[in-house]
């Protein structure tokens, strides 16, 4: 393996875009997350692999950029906070229409509107349940240290491009501005135009010699030939769940009581049980990895297993706990404990959290 | 005299003219006498005649080209309403060594995509933009567009464009002009066939610009009929945007080679 570096988790995103094989980064600033786009500028990796770097003129363009470059069949990625990734719903909607493979990466602040800039996770409902117009998902992946900001660059490309479906990974500004070791995976080369050809029968890149044209487009005038489409998009997202599910359960075999969280609200509620179980109390933590598709199974494993109750620690006012009521549905209690607005949780509030909405409540 | 039967027609020391293969064979989906059609036509010939079908993508808009995808016989991306210049940024920037255009209407050029294009423009991205300059929004059923010129009525102007509260018509091809981003600017027509003939003309040089590598971004604009819009025949149509659109659109080239046109 590399060596250990001492990075931000949104400079350690960048050197990961880099390192995965990226063709194409096209963004523009805004915090807390535009060391992104600086870092790249400053690596200008135009001249190592090739990567092409461009600031955008808005959001808007940026998404349709992904669209236009992820179309041709090229690793294209852009990253954003809440602001800004609202400005690329309508395009994220095309984009899952017409089926391309892109990476967005959400660094959430706190909102509504402009919000503050420290980190919240209340882009939630957003990044799991479409966010655009029409029935749709993403595949969102939520890293909880630098590293992860790192490691899963490569792995949301490759579900990307295993579903020809937009990947997302849903960071939070204490993430992309907390500073942590890295190592890095070995880097992976871009394709050649060759295999990119190749590779991806689908792309539009220049009609082949002795085959049809291609055509990316998510329209279809015709509702019963459009409910085909949805249709097919529906069963390639029951795939996704039940292949691609990912989580980190701690402590959960013997636990009576499990805290839901992610990203930072899991570093916090890591360190909550072991205040919990310090206190006698046996207290777990599910960690879901992958956001969409959700470790229903899990949960519900969890209920047989005789967990007693379920409290979600999210920086938001409740929208992953309903995601846990519905896997839960109805048979163990679930609430929920959230800071908003851009604050996080203290350990020794979720632990009182726990005691007096599950345990005592 | 004896009679001639097809047979001796239909040979090809007799061939004059034929559709291009570049375009498919599915039927147009546009109203009779609309320019489109033309101008598809035309940016597909010159596409074969470069030699240039299996390294070209072309980016659709919202509009009543939406489905210029179906016609065109060329790998093909639809956008969204507004955003092909930066669907085709990106394809260019990655595929350097291809041919890449959008061909877009007003409304989506120049009201909802206004920043995409100005910024396309202004960046000098290599590739060539065809809009399609019919007035109205044709796809909607005729409402005011950006380019609707002053008292002309649609449904949304029925008493005609009154500017003190709608605001002006926008010549956005004399403003991408004026960005150093841009080699090629000029405006053509296509209702006539001397016309056609210039506008092809044009286009091809717009084309060309790009396999040339020229140091920036190629913008033809077409003045067209949208003859059910504006509730015309097809001729009468012609004639209305002869005597009412060309006074404020003229005709011709506005920028060549870098240079602006005194
Ligand atoms: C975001 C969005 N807003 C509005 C529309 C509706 N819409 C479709 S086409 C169009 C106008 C097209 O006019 P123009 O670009 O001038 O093309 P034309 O049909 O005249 O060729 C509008 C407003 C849309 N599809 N998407
Ligand atoms: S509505 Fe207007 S622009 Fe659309 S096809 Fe008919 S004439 Fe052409
Ligand atoms: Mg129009």
């Amino acid at each position: 393996m590399g060596e250990l570096k001492l990075m931000k988790g949104n400079e350690a995103l960048a050197e990961a875009i880099i390192r995965a094989g990226t063709d194409g980064y096209f963004g523009y600033p805004i915090t807390p997350q535009s060391e992104v786009l600086e870092y790249l500028m400053a690596a200008k990796p135009w001249e190592t692999t090739g990567m092409v770097v461009l600031q955008a003129e808005s959001e808007v363009a940026s998404i349709n950029m992904l669209y236009g470059g992820g179309g041709t069949g090229k690793k294209v990625v852009t990253s954003s906070s809440s602001p800004g990734i609202s400005l690329m719903q309508e395009g994220l909607s095309y984009i899952a229409g017409a089926e391309i493979p892109i990476l967005i990466v959400n660094v959430v602040r706190g909102g509504p509107g402009l919000g503050d800039i420290q980190p919240a996770q209340s882009d939630y409902f957003q990044s799991t349940k479409g966010g655009g117009h029409g029935d749709y998902r993403l595949i969102v992946l939520a890293p909880s240290s630098v590293q992860e900001m790192a490691d899963f660059v490569p792995v949301a490309y490759d579900l990307a491009f295993k579903y020809r479906n937009p990947a997302m990974i849903l960071s939070d500004g204490a993430i992309g501005q907390m500073m942590e070791k890295v190592e890095f995976f070995e880097p992976i080369p871009r394709l050649s135009d060759e295999e990119v050809k190749k590779r991806y029968a689908w792309a539009t890149n220049g009609k082949p010699k002795n085959g049809e044209r291609r055509i990316l487009t998510s329209l279809d005038l015709d509702p019963q030939k459009m409910e085909d489409h949805n249709h097919h998009i529906q069963e390639k997202y029951r795939r996704i769940e039940e292949n691609e599910v990912r989580f980190e359960a701690l402590q959960c075999d013997d636990a009576e009581y499990v805290l839901v969280a992610y990203g930072t609200s899991s570093r916090v509620s890591l360190k909550a049980i072991k205040l919990l179980r310090e206190k006698g109390i046996k207290a777990g933590l599910l960690r879901p990895i992958t956001l969409w598709p959700f470790p229903t199974k899990k949960i519900q494993e969890l209920v047989k297993q005789g967990v007693k109750g379920f409290l979600s620690v999210e920086m938001s006012a409740g929208q992953m706990v309903e995601d846990v009521r519905l896997a839960v549905n109805g048979k163990v209690k679930v609430e929920h404990f959230g800071r908003l607005g851009g604050m996080i949780h203290s350990p020794e509030e979720v632990v009182e959290a726990l005691e007096q909405k599950i345990i005592g409540g | 005299m004896s009679e001639i039967a097809l047979k001796d027609i239909i040979k090809p020391e007799n061939l004059v003219y034929q559709k291009t293969k570049l375009m498919t064979d599915k039927p147009l989906s546009y109203c009779p006498g609309c320019g489109h059609g033309t101008t598809h036509r035309l940016v597909m010939e010159i596409i074969e005649e470069l030699g240039k079908e299996h390294e070209t993508v072309g980016v659709a808009p919202v509009g009543c080209s939406v489905l210029a995808y179906e016609f065109m016989n060329v790998d093909m991306q639809e956008a969204a309403h507004g955003r092909a210049p930066a669907l085709a940024t990106a394809i260019k920037r990655l595929w350097p060594g291809n041919i890449v255009f959008t061909y877009q209407g007003d409304g989506d050029l120049a009201a909802i995509g206004t920043a995409e294009t100005i910024h396309a423009c202004n960046r000098g991205e290599k590739i060539v933009i065809i809009f399609i300059n019919n007035g109205i929004y044709g796809m909607t059923g005729g409402q005011m567009a950006p380019t609707t010129i002053e008292g002309m009525k649609t449904s949304t102007s029925p008493y005609g464009r009154d500017v003190s509260i709608m605001g002006y018509p926008l010549k956005i091809t004399e403003l991408v002009a004026q960005l150093p981003g841009t080699y090629y600017v000029t405006r053509q027509s296509v209702q006539t066939p001397s016309a056609v003939r210039k506008a092809k003309r044009a286009i091809k040089k717009a084309f060309q610009n790009q396999l040339n590598n020229a140091p920036g971004l190629s913008f033809v604009e077409v003045v067209s009929n949208c003859n059910s819009g504006w509730k015309m025949t097809p001729v009468d149509a012609n004639h209305w945007m002869e005597e009412n659109m060309f006074p404020f659109y003229p005709i011709g080239d506005i920028k060549v080679d870098g240079q602006l046109v005194k």
